[in-house]
This record gives structure tokens, C-alpha cells and sequence, in this order.
């Protein structure tokens, strides 16, 4: 950062800019800023055809998890009331920043909940895959005790249905005996908006305890263990899928704000760089005239 | 469609007081939904039957059918349309639910059409895999070998 040893101008619609002392140091200013908006534009580039891609593959898996919790929905399970639960979130987000509030606001729902469930005497554990996650919410030491499984690598390519069965595979193996929980992502709504959302998970004693899976024939535990796993993959794969698109149509949006403001800060550089050009030029002028007219 | 009512299995949830979804125009049309990750066959369609490869058996499953949870096997699922014709596919494993409203849900971890499989690539495969199944006793290394036959 270079010294600035200028003072602030404050101009009478309520900006500032200060005054470069020469043209040198705005030159270097505004080639630094132009080349911040080369990247952030091509950022936005790269973001829109990931988000493209990610749009397409989005369409199957909306059906594809739409179905894996219809049956959640329509027996109308829910876990005992009262009983001290043990709650298991799963925060689905990604690696990579530079895209709006995404992190953020999966974190926040997050933290809201655990506040809510230990209030409640509730014990809680959260799984949270991505880094920014991780970042946010447990390096503070505040929930730090919460944390059960963190998963990183989260974002570089477009996720699979493999990565969500890694995910469900390493949860299951931590052992941690859950009775409901909920898987919590961004809902993509459209290029510009989405919805921080959360869909329920149930243990496999909850759903065989519910009193509408009296109606389900020939179900022995052996089925619906394995049944209850599948659902478990499908659920994180939705919540996977559904987060990239949203992280992808936020980032391009990021970055073509930033774009623009870039390019905002470069209109004003320039004519600040001619105008601090052109004062020079008329000081030596001046100078040279008030030297000839003393001869 | 009138062998298809004999054959019906009896529906013991009409017989159940807290039934619900019981409208009769609801019950004689399945919402046949069947997809895979990566791609959507069928998204609450109308199909007039469906046989399915299950871990406990091949079942047929049909509108009204008694609500079941169930676990695939690789094997193939037939999906009988209103106007008569079938369309199977392969499936290497998965889900299905059949709801007490006649909405059924396959979810198959992967699913390709018959007519996508290369019949001769799929023998050489077959063989590959039959040697690998012999020497793998795990039920889930068998199942992956019968898959990457038939894939």
C-alpha cells in the first residue's frame, strides 16, 4: 500500500476520493484495479458455465431426492416428542469463498438450531462438509464440541453420488446413535436467489416406531436398514447437488458485482489521472510563462 | 386390465379404520416415479404395472398395492405402460416404496436401459466377473461383479 499523504476531499455529493500527489502512483493504481476486474470477469465466466452444468444435472436429482423423501412425507414420520433426542445436523456447503453468503447463511441456520436444541436439552452433533464450514463455525472454540465428521475436497468438481455415499458411509462408522436430524443446504431457486433450507433425516428405530409404518407390509430390519442407509445417501446427494448450484449462481453473481464496482473505481481513477495531468502540466506552464514575463 | 384385477393381491388397508388417501379414483392409477442420479425415467407417470428384482424376491407390483418397503437387487425392472408396451431396464441396486395412496417410488443407485448394453461386451465382462465371483464369498463383492457384467 502506497503512502497516501494527501488529504480526503470531501466533494459535495457526498464522496471522496483523495489526491494523488502524481500521476506515477494513480497510474499504478488503476492498472492493479484493471487487472482485479480482468479476473473477477473471467471468474464470472467460469462460474456461469459450472452453474450451467450444475443447473442441468440438478433436474434428475430434484426427482431423484424428491422421491427418497416422499416416503418421510406421506407416513408421516415423526420422532417421540419429548424424549431427550439426540439431533444430528448435516451442514452441506463447499471449499471455495468468493461467493456471497452462502457459507453464511448455512452456518447461521446452524448455529440458530444448536441454540434451539440445547436449549431444549437436546444433545446435538453436526457433520459439515466443506471447509468454509468448518472455518466458520469451529475454529471459534464456541461449538467446537459439537463437531463430529468434517469433510474437505468439497467444490472443486461437480459431486457425485459416490462422494455422497462416502460421506453417509464415514457417518454411519462414527457410531454416533442418532434419532433425527436434518440435513441443512441452499435451496437453488433461480439464478439469483436462493433459500437456505433443511430436510429431515430419521434413525431407523424412529421410523420403525412411527405409527403410520403399521400400514407397510413385509418389512423385516434387515430391509429397512438397508433402506434406511440408501435414503441417508440420497438425501446428502440432494442436499449436495442443490448447494452447488446455488454456490455456483451466487458466485457469478459475486463477481459480476464486483466487475462492475471495478470498473466504477476505474472511471474515477481516470478522470482523477487527468485531471492530476493536466494540473501538472498547467503548473509547469505556469511557471515557465511567470519566468519569461520576469526576463 | 381384468386379469390385472384378479390378479390383484387382496388390499388389507381398505380394511384399517386410519386409512388414509382413501379416494377411489386415487387408488386405480399408480404415480410411477423412477429415477436414478443422473437421470429421470419416469416422474409420476401412469404405468399399468412394474416387476421389480427385490433382495426377498421379484415382485409385481401393480395400482393399489399393498404399501411396502423394499431393497433392489441388480436384476431388471420391466415397466409395463398404459398402452401395452414394456420397457425394461437394468438396475445394480436401490429402492422402492409403494405408498398407501398408490404412489410408487423406485430410487435405483444406477439404471441403464436394455437396449444401452452391448450384448457381446457384456458376456466377455459376464466371464471376467464369473471368475471374481467365484473366489469373492462377500455378498457384496458378488453383486459388484454381476454389476461390471452387465455393465
Amino acid at each position: 500500500m502506497f503512502a497516501r499523504t494527501s488529504a480526503l476531499v470531501f466533494l459535495p455529493q457526498c464522496q471522496w476520493h483523495p489526491i494523488f500527489p502524481t500521476p506515477i502512483l494513480v497510474t499504478i493504481r488503476l492498472k492493479s484495479i484493471k487487472n482485479i476486474q480482468k479476473i473477477t470477469k473471467s471468474m464470472k465466466m467460469v462460474a456461469a458455465a459450472k452453474y450451467a452444468r450444475a443447473e442441468r444435472q440438478l433436474k434428475p436429482a430434484r426427482v431423484y431426492g424428491n422421491g427418497a423423501v416422499a416416503l418421510y412425507e406421506k407416513a408421516e414420520i415423526k420422532a417421540p416428542e419429548g424424549v431427550a433426542n439426540k439431533h444430528l445436523l448435516i451442514g452441506v456447503s463447499s471449499d471455495r469463498g468468493l461467493c456471497g453468503a452462502v457459507h453464511s447463511n448455512v452456518a447461521k441456520a446452524i448455529k440458530a438450531k444448536i441454540a434451539t436444541l440445547t436449549g431444549e436439552g437436546k444433545e446435538v452433533m453436526v457433520v459439515n462438509v466443506g471447509d468454509k464450514l468448518r472455518n466458520i463455525l469451529f475454529t471459534l472454540l464456541t461449538h467446537s464440541n459439537y463437531l463430529l465428521l468434517s469433510c474437505k475436497e468439497v467444490g472443486r468438481k461437480p459431486p457425485t453420488f459416490t462422494d455422497a455415499s462416502i460421506v453417509a458411509t464415514e457417518l454411519l462408522n462414527m457410531g454416533f446413535e442418532f434419532d433425527q436430524g436434518a440435513v441443512i443446504y441452499n435451496r437453488f431457486r433461480s439464478v439469483i436467489s436462493y433459500k437456505t433450507d433443511e430436510k429431515p433425516i430419521f434413525s431407523i428405530d424412529t421410523v420403525a416406531n412411527s405409527e403410520n409404518m403399521g400400514i407397510y407390509d413385509d418389512i423385516d430390519a434387515d430391509v429397512l436398514r438397508n433402506y434406511q442407509e440408501f435414503a441417508l445417501v440420497n438425501i446428502i446427494y440432494f442436499g449436495l447437488k442443490e448447494s452447488t448450484t446455488s454456490e455456483q449462481s451466487a458466485r457469478m453473481t459475486a463477481m459480476d458485482s464486483a466487475s462492475k464496482n471495478a470498473s466504477e473505481m476505474i472511471d474515477k481513477l481516470t478522470l482523477t489521472f487527468n485531471r492530476t495531468r493536466q494540473a501538472v502540466i498547467t503548473k509547469e506552464l505556469i511557471e515557465i510563462i511567470s519566468g519569461a514575463a520576469a526576463l | 386390465m381384468m386379469a390385472a384385477r384378479f390378479l390383484r393381491r387382496s388390499i388389507p388397508v381398505l380394511r384399517q379404520a386410519r386409512c388414509y388417501a382413501d379416494a377411489p379414483s386415487g387408488s386405480s392409477q399408480m404415480s410411477f416415479t423412477f429415477a436414478s442420479p443422473t437421470q429421470v425415467y419416469f416422474k409420476e407417470a401412469s404405468v399399468k404395472q412394474v416387476d421389480v428384482p427385490t433382495l426377498t424376491g421379484a415382485f409385481g407390483i401393480l395400482p393399489a398395492h399393498v404399501p411396502t418397503l423394499q431393497v433392489l437387487r441388480p436384476g431388471v425392472v420391466t415397466v409395463f405402460n398404459d398402452d401395452g408396451s414394456a420397457a425394461k431396464f437394468f438396475v445394480s441396486s436401490g429402492s422402492i416404496t409403494v405408498n398407501a395412496d398408490s404412489s410408487v417410488q423406485l430410487l435405483a443407485e444406477e439404471a441403464f436401459p436394455l437396449d444401452q448394453l452391448d450384448v457381446a461386451a457384456a458376456k466377455a465382462n459376464l466371464e471376467k466377473a464369473q471368475s471374481e465371483m467365484a473366489s469373492a464369498s462377500d455378498e457384496a463383492a458378488r453383486a459388484e461383479a454381476i454389476v461390471k457384467a452387465l455393465e
